[in-house]
């Protein structure tokens, strides 16, 4: 497994050119198939030297977020217990537990806190990626 | 305002000084300015838990003042000061640093001193009194790799400060002059249990035993006590617990009444001949003697803070009932325990139980060895004058508790009725233990009523239609472990998706309920954890089969029963680390622990090890980690059994059995205990009788002693019963408790676990036993089971995407 110097990881966001957001659908990514995915588990991919956390759910949705843990800059939110707390599909970090929300990015322990939501297309049993309309600049 | 001087910084001036800061006597220009002297170099402590400072408990845990006490506008401390002097006339003390303080009252709180015998060699370096931390401190220092102990008396204090020798590793005499153990509180009988269980530990006793001289070895240190008998004891530490001695130096100083056999005499409101010099705790003699308990001196204090504070009230005596855990062993006595009565007396398993009633039947005194769990009983039936219907039942346990009436009386050592708990939980609308203790002092002493504590706390809250949530996340409000384990076990439920559905609310569960359901699931024999759905459910460091580090890597741990490693596995795990790049390190377990391991590489590695005949070490779960031994028989001069074959065999019997936390277990070869089995969940210690067997110990950030569970027990015994209490505790606990949280919980703690899996009260052992028996027949290395079917070994890749096309 490939450690991300945290301070790289976090430098992604701020040196990626400004991106156009009409062509941002051109830019999704296959990434695997469907059933390359753990039923109600994570799994990482790397797209464009960036890691992403993919969660298959029970009902064959997809969701996808950084998966660099923001507290600790180590790429393993992929690795944690998927939940649904009071109605939102969370993870678990599975260093210190605490939760995000699939769906918004937010950390449901600190209210400061987001990791980027991935937009993901599941078509024909693939799953493709977008990067995160916050890389996509102003 | 006025001026108030305490002399003597101990548990009962520390008490009067809160006593009259809760009413108030500090406020209103007619309030008291406190200074408090205390010689000692720090401020109260817990002296009455003292024995646990040797386990480790520092001045933060014991301390009785919290936090900012002594910032209150008008109270003032000052340590490491004495009253030297004390003139009546002109109301002031003078300090020992030469401070002049004018007092309008002055409480003398200055305890007791430890009496020792004029012995010759009474001063040689190696002699130790037992009283404060200081002496626990240079006790400590003084036995590091020092072999023997003596500790000339067999009272509460002196078993005390045995224990604290064993505990330190050396071998210990316990000299009597008193025909019995525990003289002042026992009679023939409970002494004599009390002395087989504390022989069976290790202890050495000798009773009707005086000492003649401390003898000096060659290098003037302490080398050996000198009986009367001509008996000599080679010793390298004394310590001297023969007594205690009021401390009325003071108050002799300055003319005030003294009792004949020493301590200052006072009347019923704790005033001393002086009226304006109180004197309350052990330096007192009140309501005609010395009392060496710490609930009279509280009670000392409370009325002495009343007074101050415009209020008449009195001190009139108190109930002398102990329940003590000495050495493991609960030794209690209630009332006057001295005289004839109903006894029950078992040599077999060391317990005594004397219950004596008078012409009407009324409950006089008891004594209790071995098993005090009637103890709560017997003071409310000794307190209530309530007649005793029949003795024979309370003297064999059967009868029905004692009357629990609002005044019944549940914390001794603070004088905490049932009815102030009632009142404390529905005026401030407590609901929880903690709070509880905090407001109420209840449970804060010797710890004894804790589990009653929190009946009434459970009950009074049910009684309010506060639902008690034990429940364990919001998919199972209302469950806690113990119910989703009867569930699935009496239910047959064997997967997640059902026991949500059937019990449970919401959908997906969570990471609380998912990996606690999973370790249910196996400990009920799910098979392979990672199958199925099961694969869903388990914790990253389960998922993974290793232990997540900070930085992403995983840790790799091969089992070592008994800490031993062939050559060749040694190689396999140096090679394995060479190739990998490992950083290897040696475990308090007694095996290595290898970290920085990538995912990808883990099957790899487990594959080498697997070869070299290493197993899965479980590391990563919440199941038995290691069994911890010393070399015992086979190398030691002192081994008296084969421990590190014992380690082995339960290492691998128990290996690989999920638990609500992990279990850590510990065997030793004799009774100085080098495997520090008393800080494991399960510890085994060798003695000539047989292995004595500790539970509920435990190290990390809260250590506990282990409790005695039973002893003496032959190879077969011992399984049995291990087998029998682990499995009662993967039924019953609850979620990421430890063994030692465990039995501190459940109603009547180690007399119940003991019950049932000694007694078999429940009637469970066989049933348990079973399922124990399935459990080792169906074990198999987790990762030999990964490593036989390829398709198992997909989820060890870093990026599901690698090759992928992109
Ligand atoms: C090891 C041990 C175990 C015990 N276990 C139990 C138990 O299980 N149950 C129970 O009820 N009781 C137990 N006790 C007894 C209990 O600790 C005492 O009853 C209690 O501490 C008495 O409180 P006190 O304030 O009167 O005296 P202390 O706590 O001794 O305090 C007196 C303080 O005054 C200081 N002092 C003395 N003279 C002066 C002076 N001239 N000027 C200033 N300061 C002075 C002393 O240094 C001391 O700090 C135990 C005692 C010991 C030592
Ligand atoms: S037998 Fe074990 S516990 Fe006893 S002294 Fe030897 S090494 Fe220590």
């Amino acid at each position: 497994m490939t450690i991300l110097d945290p301070a790289t990881t976090a430098s992604v966001g701020t040196t990626r050119p400004p991106r156009d957001t009409s062509s941002r659908q051109n830019r999704w990514q296959d990434v695997c198939g469907l059933d390359a995915l753990t039923v109600e588990r994570g799994a990482a991919a790397l797209v464009d030297g960036r890691a992403v956390a993919l969660f298959r759910l029970d009902d064959d949705e997809v969701l996808a977020v950084d998966d660099v843990d923001p507290f600790w800059g180590v790429p393993v939110l992929s690795r944690g217990l998927v939940g649904c707390i009071g109605g939102r599909d969370t993870v678990a970090s599975p260093l210190l537990k605490q939760r995000f929300d699939l769906r918004t990015g937010d950390c449901l322990d600190d209210p400061a806190v987001t990791v980027a939501v991935w937009p993901v297309q599941v078509q024909q049993g693939r799953v493709a990626v977008a990067p995160p309309p916050s890389l996509a600049g102003p | 305002m006025r001026q108030l001087v305490v002399a003597g910084h101990g548990m009962v001036g520390h008490r009067l000084v809160e006593e009259l800061v809760e009413a108030g006597g500090l406020e209103g220009p007619d309030g008291w300015e406190v200074t408090v002297v205390g010689e000692e170099s720090r401020p109260a402590y817990d002296r009455v838990a003292l024995s646990s400072a040797f386990a480790g408990a520092g001045e933060d845990q014991l301390t009785l003042v919290s936090d900012g006490f002594f910032d209150t506008p008008g109270l003032r401390l000052l340590v490491n000061e004495a009253v030297a002097a004390v003139d009546p006339e002109a109301r002031t003390a003078t300090t020992t640093s030469g401070r002049v303080l004018a007092y309008d009252h002055l409480v003398l709180a200055t305890g007791s001193r430890p009496f020792v015998p004029p012995l010759p060699g009474k001063d040689l370096p190696g002699v130790f009194t037992y009283r404060t931390l200081d002496d626990v401190e240079a006790i400590t220092a003084w036995c590091a790799g020092r072999r023997t102990g003596v500790v000339l008396g067999g009272g509460l204090l002196g078993l005390e400060a045995a224990n604290a020798l064993r505990l330190l590793g050396l071998e210990v005499h316990v000299i009597e002059m008193a025909p019995r153990l525990m003289p002042v509180q026992l009679d023939d009988g409970g002494a004599a249990a009390l002395r087989t269980r504390i022989e069976a530990l290790g202890v050495h006793v000798h009773v009707g035993a005086s000492s003649q001289a401390i003898l000096a070895g060659p290098d003037g240190t302490v080398s050996g006590l000198l009986l009367a008998d001509g008996t000599e004891l080679a010793a390298d530490v004394v310590v001297v617990s023969a007594g205690i001695r009021p401390r009325d130096d003071v108050a002799r100083g300055c003319g005030i009444d003294l009792h004949e056999r020493g301590g200052i005499l006072v009347d019923e409101a704790c005033r001393t001949s002086d009226p304006a010099i109180s004197a309350i705790g052990e330096c007192a003699v009140a309501a005609g003697r010395v009392w060496g308990l710490v609930a009279p001196g509280y009670k000392m204090a409370a009325a002495v803070a009343d007074r101050l504070t415009g209020g008449d009230a009195t001190f009139e005596g108190a109930d002398l009932s102990t329940k003590l855990k000495l050495l493991g062993i609960d030794v209690a006595s209630v009332g006057e325990s001295h005289g004839p009565g109903a006894i029950l007396d078992d040599p077999g398993s060391a317990t005594y139980k004397k219950i004596r009633v008078d012409e009407e039947g009324r409950l006089v005194g008891a004594v209790l060895v071995g098993d005090a769990s009637s103890f709560g009983d017997l003071v409310q039936l000794h307190r209530s004058g309530v007649v005793v219907e029949d003795v024979l039942s309370l003297l064999a346990g059967t009868a029905a508790p004692a009357a629990t009436g609002p005044s019944a009386l549940v914390c001794s050592c603070n004088s905490v009725t049932t009815g102030d708990l009632v009142s404390a939980i529905e005026a401030d609308g407590i609901c929880d233990l903690a709070t509880l203790k905090a407001c109420t002092k209840a449970g804060t002493g010797c710890g004894g009523c804790v589990p009653t504590l929190k009946g009434v706390l459970e009950r009074q809250l049910a009684a309010q239609g506060v639902a008690v949530r034990r429940g364990l996340c919001e998919h199972f409000p209302d469950r806690s472990r113990q119910d989703l384990y009867d569930i699935c076990r009496i239910g047959r439920v064997r997967t997640f998706a059902d026991l949500l559905a059937s019990h449970g609310q919401g959908k997906r569960g969570c990471e609380i309920c998912k990996p606690t359901v999973a370790s249910i699931l196996a400990s009920l024999g799910g098979g392979y954890v990672l199958d199925g759905e099961q694969a869903a459910l388990q914790d990253t460091n389960d998922f993974a089969l290793a232990n997540l580090q900070r930085n992403g890597t995983y840790s790799v741990v091969p089992r070592m029963p008994g800490g031993e490693v062939t050559p060749r596995q040694l190689m396999a795990c140096a090679e394995v680390a060479e190739d990998y790049d490992l950083y290897v390190k040696v475990t308090g377990g007694q095996r290595l622990d290898l970290f920085g391991a990538k995912l990808d590489d883990l099957p790899a590695i487990w594959a080498r090890l697997g070869q070299a005949g290493l197993e899965s070490g479980h590391a990563y779960g919440k199941a038995l980690r290691t069994v911890k031994s010393c070399v015992g028989i086979n190398w030691c001069r002192y081994g008296v059994q084969d421990s590190t074959e014992m380690a082995k065999l339960l290492e691998l019997r128990y290996r690989g059995l999920r638990s609500p936390h992990k279990v850590k277990m510990a065997v030793s070869g004799c009774a100085r205990e080098c495997a520090e089995a008393q800080s494991k969940d399960v510890g085994v210690i060798a003695t000539e009788a047989g292995w004595n067997l500790y539970v509920g110990g435990n190290g990390g950030f809260r250590p506990r002693h282990a409790d005695l569970l039973a002893e003496g027990l032959s190879d077969a015994e011992l399984v049995r019963s291990v087998d029998r209490f682990l499995q009662y505790y993967v039924r019953t606990g609850e979620r990421l408790e430890r063994t030692a949280a465990w039995i501190e919980r459940i109603d009547d703690g180690i007399d119940h676990v003991r019950r049932v899996v000694v007694d078999d009260s429940l009637g469970l052992g066989a049933e348990l036993e079973a399922q124990m028996a399935a459990h080792v027949e169906g074990y198999e290395c987790e990762w030999a089971a990964t490593l036989r079917q390829p398709e198992r070994l997909a989820r060890f890749q870093t990026y599901v995407n690698e090759g992928a096309p992109t």
